[in-house]
């Protein structure tokens, strides 16, 4: 695998789009024609090399590339957004749109993202090392089709709105998270290390959602059918299983209806 | 430069009756000539198919629901929005464009009319402001009369007369073209959460049956001798066992001739026919009709239909018949929007996905491809696709290479994850019929044109019609064999003429044109009843003042009105 | 001799009452009186003849102050400041006509202008509900002819859309409600007792903050399921007996506003009234519907759609493709951002509805604003251009809240000279093509 390294030499006074940044737009590419790639802040249109130093090459496939980026990159959106595949490690904190609609290889941001980030995520491993904004693993607007697959991983907290329209896929917040998680789900799963706000699992069709600390208000929607042992991402306990959202419309199997499942550890 | 001579192209004219002979066409001020000056600009067609612009009979491409079903799906463009080099807008979305794609799709397909089929009156302001932002292609718009509260009173008691003269005023008010009938009366039912599904079910309240309705339109019609015929979509649209509906509702036609100054021969254009031909009982036992269906459409000389073509992709449904999308959301669970519009209609949308893994959607596909091949008469059977119904109009070439090439039309049916479900509840396997260019002309140019009441000036090439021209990269005599190719052949003219000025050249926009809005203007009688009726309905039931429904002037800046004189 | 002109379309919110009988003055110049209008919409046809009213550009000094310049220097300056630069928030357009509005687009497509209007502020949240889950709804003649359960939850048009009660969900005696008022049962759900609350047959207190649960118990009821005792400070009893009545309705209407669209979870609160209604559905007839509050903002999400197939905050800034995504293309994450270096404002006040840090950035960057009258936004303005009002002194179509367009009407004429919106923007729009042509940008 070739290693591309690029270096933040300017900060844009706007936001940067840098759509650019990913693997499959590197592969094939020497470190010069990687610098002609567009980058854009509103209508002015620029270069990568107008905001990089980049050293290396890519690998001759998305698959053979790693990216690395140092400097800072709070104000640059779109960094490895749509990737297929290769490796991207972000020394920094970057903006929206990191990693959304990636589909494969690995990203890792070692600060935080804003919001928007991991939308519609389709597979692939997505680590964020700081906190995560809004919107987290969701479904762009409008669309029905949230996070189907992948691992979407953040250390830190997360904001509202995670994993609204998750289809399929597992996202693991190590600390908290804001309102409305899981809302409009119907697959995947998310499981939350810390606390959850309030409107956990509201509107949920079906798929999975737990719980290690509290729910400050829990959703009248939700009832309480039993209590499970379990090994969620390495922690074996005694989960608390309710089902719902009971006001939601659900599918049936053979049969049986078919419901959310929230799991609150005891 | 408004003189052109196109020359040596392989003109497909059945105004003329001309099927790919070499032939020039001579272009002046807008309109078709016998032969221009020498200083004429020469365009080389050689080898290449000329054609009367084609003609659009049933889209829904403007107007509140149109526009509700843009921006409630900002996932239909999120990736598709672009602009191309050169003067045009931005461009977005698939299933549902905006104004702007709109216009130039259909101009880089080769077309310069389309009719929106379904305008709520009390909306009309809103389709004419769309119409006037959409370039290049002349627009008409059908006002919905179906369900409307003056129609269902004039005729539980048959006044025919009095439904005449409402919907001439309606048509002046609304600038509208002609009169289409959206599920009769199931969508007044709809108000109250119910529906009609066969022609003979009561309309709730107003005691009349969907059947009444249908006649009573058809009267209205010839009474008032409007150059386009009624336009259906019938009761019972896309449910499994729904073409002896079809029948019943096609048999009200029998016996009734057209009256009209407009040479068209149909009182009742049938439309979307697909998804009324369907066989079975359930979705599990579903299987096509199209057939029995076309076997009576093409004994009944009064008829006209267009197809409805589904296309296998995403899409939009969108339609007046409120109920339908209400019972199509339960099906899909995907987002419902639906708004009742008092007095007059409703209208629903629903995303939808046409699976090609699905059985039942491709069997839907097959049957839209059935209908046109076994169509006696191309100038009585249109392609459409319900523009975004069945799929997206921008599919046109696609549609067409299914119905040019059984090659290709069998490589995907055969290809198809249930293929074996799907052959055996088709009969498109056993059909080896090929649309040729010349019933393809007929059936997307002057085969509308003449059910649209407009055969004298669009639809052909003949020396005093209308300069609206596609020129198409078709060699006939090397016709393309595979799919994408006729694909690409179609979806880009080398050429398109609108109105003797090229505005589209090898599928880029160069200009916008001098697009028309076409509106009919029918006189009657004065007539006291209505005129009351009008008042007192304003007054009491409406949200808006009388003076504040008619659609000014401005609305409409380049107005093509053709008056029609019922008072005799 | 005054003279009376009828079926008046009022100015002021969505409502667009359009039955108003205007008197003006023999010369066409003076409104003399308007009747049939709620107080707030005669106050806007008064605001028309307000002494000192501004009448020509004016251009704010180095010290502060404002000096008069002519339409021709302010459209001079305003096309230079579009083409300069890079990304340019262009707000507003709620008190202008759709036509006014197309030529705006056609500019910032042009320029590369970020076009947003008032729903961000408002009924955004309700229109992001409507991209996830769609809304059934329907004309106000409807809930007029048929609505026999009318709820409005956190809004109250006794303040906000005076007329509203006594022309469409009320009062009104309709073709099916022949008892007007008596034929309707009216709820109103409301974290406090307001004047529309009194008009109600039954009053819900909801607790602040527990719209969405409280919505997810009345759908939990609808389907027949147990409920906690108690639900945002409502009694389980209360809501199932609610529930039970909502379906025996023949045609209900739900009614929201600002107390569902700006409490905690916004878009989910009108997501899930959105998802009771269709629920509804199985059982009777139900629709919903938005207050629209300001007056044309419907009509801008409207022309927005057609052309660019989003409602709001439709990025053009990179001038070869529209986006949209609340909470980034919005104006107020554009000013608290800094994602944008300069303002175009037009028909409406941000300076009076923004949050105070969006406002302070804003101040920061170069700013036009159109709109006929001193406001707050025009004081912290480069540039005031002052038009003709559009309802009053110029016609133009307007989008009611349940999106049914209106072409307003002209009662007197603007004053001498003063530039409409839509021709001041048809001059813009001329400028900016020269500066183009010239390799301005």
């Amino acid at each position: 695998m070739n290693t591309v390294t690029l270096t933040v030499k300017n900060t844009p006074e706007l936001f940067l789009e840098c759509e650019n940044v990913n693997p499959d737009a590197f592969a094939g590419k020497k470190a010069a024609d990687i610098a002609k790639l567009g980058a854009f802040q509103g209508k002015e249109i620029t270069t990568l090399g107008d905001y990089f130093t980049i050293a290396g090459e890519a690998g001759a496939t998305a698959a053979d590339t790693k990216i690395v980026i140092n400097g800072d990159c709070t104000k640059m959106k779109y960094i490895g957004a749509k990737m297929n595949a290769g490796e991207v490690i972000v020394n920094s904190t970057c903006d929206m749109y990191t990693g959304s609609w990636m589909s494969g290889g690995k990203l890792l941001v070692k600060g935080n993202v804003h919001s928007f980030c991991g939308l519609a995520m389709k597979g692939g491993e997505f680590t964020i090392e700081g906190n995560a904004g809004n919107y987290l693993g969701a479904a762009y607007r409008g669309d029905w089709r949230g996070m189907s697959g992948g691992v979407l991983r953040v250390k830190g907290n997360a904001g509202s709105d995670v994993g609204t329209f998750m289809i399929g896929g597992e996202m693991i917040i190590e600390g908290d998270v804001d309102i409305h998680l899981g809302t409009h789900m119907e697959g995947g799963r998310i499981i939350v290390k810390g606390n959850a706000n309030r409107r956990v699992g509201g509107q949920v069709v079906k798929g999975e959602i737990y719980i290690f600390g509290k729910i400050n208000v829990m959703m009248p929607g939700y009832k309480q059918v039993g209590e499970v042992s379990l090994d969620v991402d390495g922690t074996k306990a005694k989960f608390a299983e309710y089902i719902g959202d009971i006001g939601e419309r659900h599918p049936k199997r053979k049969g049986e209806t078919v419901y959310g499942k929230l799991y609150m550890k005891q | 430069m408004s003189e052109f001579i196109i020359k040596n192209g392989h003109v497909f004219d059945p105004v003329q009756g001309i099927k790919g002979d070499k032939k020039d066409i001579a272009v002046k001020d807008g309109k078709i000539i016998e032969s221009v000056s020498s200083g004429a600009r020469v365009i080389n067609a050689a080898g290449k198919t000329v054609m009367a612009g084609a003609l659009e009979i049933h889209a829904h491409v403007a107007g509140p629901k149109v526009n509700a079903g843009r921006w409630y799906r900002p996932e239909d463009k999120h990736f598709d929005s672009h602009k191309k080099p050169g003067m045009t807008r931005i461009e977005g979305g698939k299933s549902i464009p905006t104004v702007f794609k709109t216009g130039y799709e259909y101009a880089r397909m080769g077309f310069t009319f389309a009719m929106e089929a379904a305008m709520p009156p009390l909306y009309a302001r809103h389709v004419h402001e769309e119409i006037h932002d959409t370039p290049i292609i002349d627009e008409a718009a059908l006002p919905v009369f179906g369900n409307n509260w003056f129609i269902l009173e004039y005729l539980k008691n048959h006044e025919v007369e009095n439904t005449a003269a409402y919907i001439a005023w309606v048509l002046r008010q609304t600038k509208g073209y002609g009169i289409k009938c959206v599920n009769p009366g199931g969508t007044e039912a709809w108000a109250w959460g119910l529906n009609c599904l066969t022609i003979h079910d009561p309309v709730p309240y107003f005691e009349i049956t969907p059947a009444e309705i249908i006649k009573g339109l058809i009267e209205a019609n010839e009474y008032l001798g409007l150059p386009h015929s009624m336009h259906l979509h019938q009761n019972d649209l896309g449910n499994p066992g729904n073409y002896k509906t079809t029948i019943d509702s096609l048999k009200l036609a029998e016996g009734m001739t057209a009256k009209n100054n407009f040479g068209r021969e149909q009182v009742l254009h049938s439309t979307h026919i697909q998804f009324h031909s369907y066989g079975g009982t359930n979705w599990g036992d579903f299987e096509s009709k199209a057939k029995e269906v076309m076997d009576y459409v093409n004994k009944q000389k009064n008829l006209t239909i267009d197809t409805g073509n589904v296309t296998l992709d995403e899409t939009t449904t969108m339609t007046a018949d409120g109920p339908f999308e209400h019972h199509l959301h339960g099906l899909n669970h995907l987002k419902w929007f639906n708004v009742d519009v008092e007095l007059e209609t409703a209208a629903g949308i629903v995303p939808f996905i046409y699976d090609p893994s699905n059985a039942v959607f491709c069997s839907q596909w097959a049957v839209g491809l059935e209908i046109p091949l076994y169509a006696k008469d191309p100038m009585r059977c249109f392609i459409t696709t319900d523009h975004p119904n069945a799929g997206p109009f921008t599919r046109y070439p696609r549609v067409y290479s299914w119905l040019m090439s059984k090659k290709v039309r069998d490589e995907l049916l055969n290809g198809f994850k249930k293929a074996a479900k799907v052959i055996g509840a088709t009969t498109l396997a056993n059909i080896d019929r090929e649309i040729t260019l010349y019933e393809l002309a007929a059936m997307t140019r002057a085969g509308p044109a003449k059910a649209l009441g407009l055969m004298k000036d669009y639809g052909g090439l003949k020396a005093g019609m209308n300069a609206d021209i596609a020129i198409y990269n078709i060699n006939p005599d090397k016709f393309p064999s595979t799919g994408p190719e006729i694909e690409k052949a179609f979806a880009n003219v080398a050429y398109l003429f609108k109105d003797g000025k090229i505005c589209v050249e090898e599928g880029k926009v160069m200009d916008m044109g001098h697009k028309k809005t076409f509106w009919v203007d029918a006189k009657v009688k004065e007539n006291k009843q209505v005129a009351h009726d009008v008042k007192e309905k304003f007054l009491r039931y409406y949200s808006i003042n009388e003076n504040n429904y008619s659609v000014p002037e401005s609305y409409a800046p380049h107005q093509h009105i053709i008056a029609v004189d019922a008072t005799q | 001799m005054p003279k009376d002109v009828t079926d008046v379309i009022c100015p002021f919110c969505g409502t667009l009452c359009d039955d108003l009988i205007v008197t003006v003055s023999d010369d066409n110049k003076t409104i003399l009186g308007v009747k049939n209008a709620c107080a707030i919409g005669a106050e806007k046809f008064n605001h028309q003849r307000l002494p000192g009213r501004v009448q020509r550009p004016r251009m704010r000094q180095a010290d502060g102050s404002y000096k008069e310049i002519t339409y021709d220097e302010a459209i001079d300056w305003t096309a230079n400041l579009l083409v300069k630069s890079r990304k340019t928030l262009m707000y507003g357009w709620a008190s202008t006509s759709c036509q006014a509005m197309s030529i705006g687009h056609e500019i910032a497509e042009k320029v590369g202008g970020i076009v947003d209007n008032c729903a961000t502020v408002c009924h955004g949240s309700s229109l992001i509900a409507i991209e996830d889950v769609g809304v059934p709804s329907c004309t106000l003649g409807e809930v007029k002819n048929r609505a026999d359960r009318v709820i409005f939850w956190g809004c109250n048009p006794a303040h906000a859309h005076p007329r509203h009660m006594s022309r469409y969900s009320i009062f009104p005696r309709g073709f099916f409600t022949v008892k007007g008022h008596k034929g309707r049962k009216i709820y109103c759900v409301d974290c406090r007792y307001t004047d529309t609350a009194k008009c109600a047959d039954e009053f819900i207190q909801v607790q602040q903050g527990y719209d969405y649960e409280l919505l997810n118990a009345f759908r939990t009821a609808v389907r027949g399921e147990a409920l906690p005792d108690f639900v945002g400070g409502v009694p389980k009893e209360k809501i199932q007996a609610m529930a039970d009545d909502l379906k025996s309705a023949r045609f209900g209407i739900i009614f929201f506003g600002m107390g569902l669209t700006h409490t905690m979870g916004r878009n989910h609160n009108i997501d899930i009234a959105i998802n009771l209604t269709r629920d509804m559905n199985d059982h009777t007839k139900f629709a919903i519907m938005a207050m629209r509050g300001h007056w044309n903002v419907t009509g801008s999400g409207q022309v927005l759609g057609w052309q660019y197939g989003f409602p709001y905050a439709v990025d053009l800034s990179r001038r070869d493709q529209a986006r949209h995504q609340t909470g980034e293309t919005t104006s107020v994450d554009l000013l608290n951002r800094n994602e944008v270096e300069a303002c175009f404002y037009i028909a409406t006040d941000p300076g009076a509805h923004f949050p105070v840090d969006a406002m302070i950035s804003s101040s920061r960057k170069p700013t036009v604003t159109v709109d006929p009258h001193i406001n707050c936004t025009t004081e912290i303005s480069d540039i005031h251009i002052p038009v003709a009002m559009v309802g009053v002194e110029v016609g133009g179509c307007a989008y009611r809240m349940d999106n049914v367009p209106i072409e307003t009407r002209k009662v007197v004429d603007p004053p001498e000279g003063m530039l409409t919106d839509e021709e001041l923007l048809t001059k813009i729009n001329t400028r900016v093509d020269e500066l183009l042509a010239k390799g301005g940008a």
